[in-house]
């Protein structure tokens, strides 16, 4: 049964998050997810919008919000950072009725908020669930070791995001054991990778990420799994040892389990994922 | 005026600085106990020159030109770890906001320039363009920062593997786009 979406891919999925984006439409197609992208959408803002402007952070994503509520369907999410300005947007102008009536003027548009924003991660994992994921893996991934990294922007604030299980979140992890991989447990799994701080404050993602790779290699990890963008591009450029380990999307494994093709969107990655995978004898 | 000696240095207590912020966030400051959760948990504070704790304590004092030219507003990474542990539930990364932007609006000197110039690069390709062009958005902020060498090879890399899009996209409904930027900007 096909499940239908508006979509929402956001500035990276179209440039340096393209393998997430391939990836995506890939699974869901595979999937029976239905993906339907928001015409003509605008930039959510990402960081720097709430970072310097408040109102513009409300109203960029605001204009999206309004457009997709009128497709009648719910939006699905591939960037954490685009999701978490939807939800911002959506819990504020809830919260607050003098805030909406302003964003609505300011867009143009009304919103009210009718169909919830998700993330594809917990698309999937509802709408598919494990046990339906088990059954369509043909490429079981033969227990390479993996850890799942969540990031900042999926789970927090809690309360606005409706992630759940915010310290200690499993739902990558159930995904990936459920392809046939071995999630390892560790201690980075939420913790900030530096974001945006990449282009200005390099310095600062080299000491996280040196921290995330640590932390991901005392775990046992082979590779590590990812949801986000921007967490992907700092593990896959900024790492400093000469180990690098290989940065996953979680849709890229989903992906290589059900029998896709991957190797357009590995070739994509800085860390190149195949020589791993093929001692694996996954490729 | 009440006078707070902090950190060696003695400044007068700017009580509408202090019922600004708290007007425009509306985020419990006041409800803040000094309890450390948000330092012990914050990633970034090793880069800090005051970390958060500090922030919401100067802001409840009054504290204005100090926090506003502090390096900690702009090497916050906006993680939410320290909203999401406060038992307060002081809402830390929207003070970090305002204080962002009212840092900007009454253009104190900024020790971190180039976080708000990456910011301010962003915000005006979606008013160009409805979308952020992310090779625009490095040219543009090399030539701001004139760092022109930093992060070549990586730059060529990515662009070997069809990582960067070359042609940039104008959205259809940009004057859309553009009346939102005139509506928020015709109020500052």
């Amino acid at each position: 049964m096909t499940k239908t979406f508006a979509y929402y891919p956001g500035c990276s999925l179209e440039s340096t998050a393209r393998e997430f984006e391939l990836s995506v439409q890939a699974v869901c197609r595979a999937l029976g997810i239905e993906l339907k992208e928001v015409p003509d959408w605008n930039c959510c803002g990402a960081s720097s919008g709430h970072s310097v402007n408040y109102e513009l952070s409300l109203a960029l994503p605001g204009r999206n919000l309004a457009i997709a509520e009128q497709t009648g369907m719910e939006l699905a999410v591939s960037c954490p950072a685009c999701f978490l300005r939807f939800k911002r947007t959506d819990y504020d102008l809830k919260h607050d009725p003098a805030l909406k009536e302003e964003i609505e003027r300011v867009i143009g548009m009304p919103y009210e908020g009718k169909h919830a924003t998700r993330h594809i991660m917990e698309i999937i994992y509802r709408e598919v669930g494990l046990e339906e994921l088990k059954k369509r893996v043909t490429r079981p991934l033969k227990d390479v070791k993996v850890v799942s990294y969540y990031g900042c922007l999926l789970v927090r604030p809690p309360r606005v995001t409706g992630f759940g299980e915010h310290e200690n979140p499993v739902m990558m992890d159930e995904m990936m054991d459920a392809l046939g991989a071995q999630s390892c447990d560790w201690s980075g799994k939420i913790d900030c990778c530096g974001g945006s701080l990449a282009l200005t404050r390099t310095d600062i993602v080299l000491k996280l990420v040196g921290d995330l790779m640590e932390e991901a290699k005392k775990a046992g990890a082979e590779a590590v799994i990812c949801a986000c963008p921007l967490c992907q591009a700092n593990l896959d450029t900024r790492q400093s040892s000469r180990e690098t380990l290989p940065i996953l999307y979680f849709s890229e494994m989903i992906g290589l389990s059900i029998g896709l093709d991957p190797m357009p969107w590995f070739k994509k990655h800085m860390v190149n994922p195949v020589p791993l995978l093929k001692r694996k004898g996954l490729i | 005026m009440t006078e707070y000696t902090f950190k060696g240095q003695t400044d007068k207590g700017d009580e509408a600085f202090a019922r600004e912020i708290r007007e425009i966030t509306r985020s419990r400051l006041d409800c803040c106990y000094q309890c450390f959760t948000c330092t012990a948990g914050c990633p970034v504070v090793f880069a800090m020159d005051y970390p958060p704790h500090q922030i919401i304590r100067m802001v409840q004092m009054g504290l204005k030109k100090r926090v506003l030219e502090s390096k900690t507003i702009w090497v916050c990474a906006t993680c939410e770890t320290c909203a999401t542990r406060c038992p307060n539930e002081v809402e830390i990364v929207r003070v970090m906001d305002a204080l962002r932007e009212m840092a900007l609006k009454e253009k104190v000197k900024i020790p971190e320039p180039s976080v708000p110039a990456m910011h301010k690069i962003f915000l005006s390709l979606i008013k160009e363009m409805g979308r952020v062009h992310e090779i625009s958005l490095l040219i543009l902020l090399k030539l701001k920062t004139r760092e022109f060498l930093k992060d070549m090879v990586l730059g060529m890399k990515m662009f070997k593997k069809g990582k960067l899009k070359i042609i940039p996209h104008r959205i259809k409904g940009l004057k859309e786009v553009k009346k939102i930027y005139d509506a928020v900007e015709g109020k500052r």
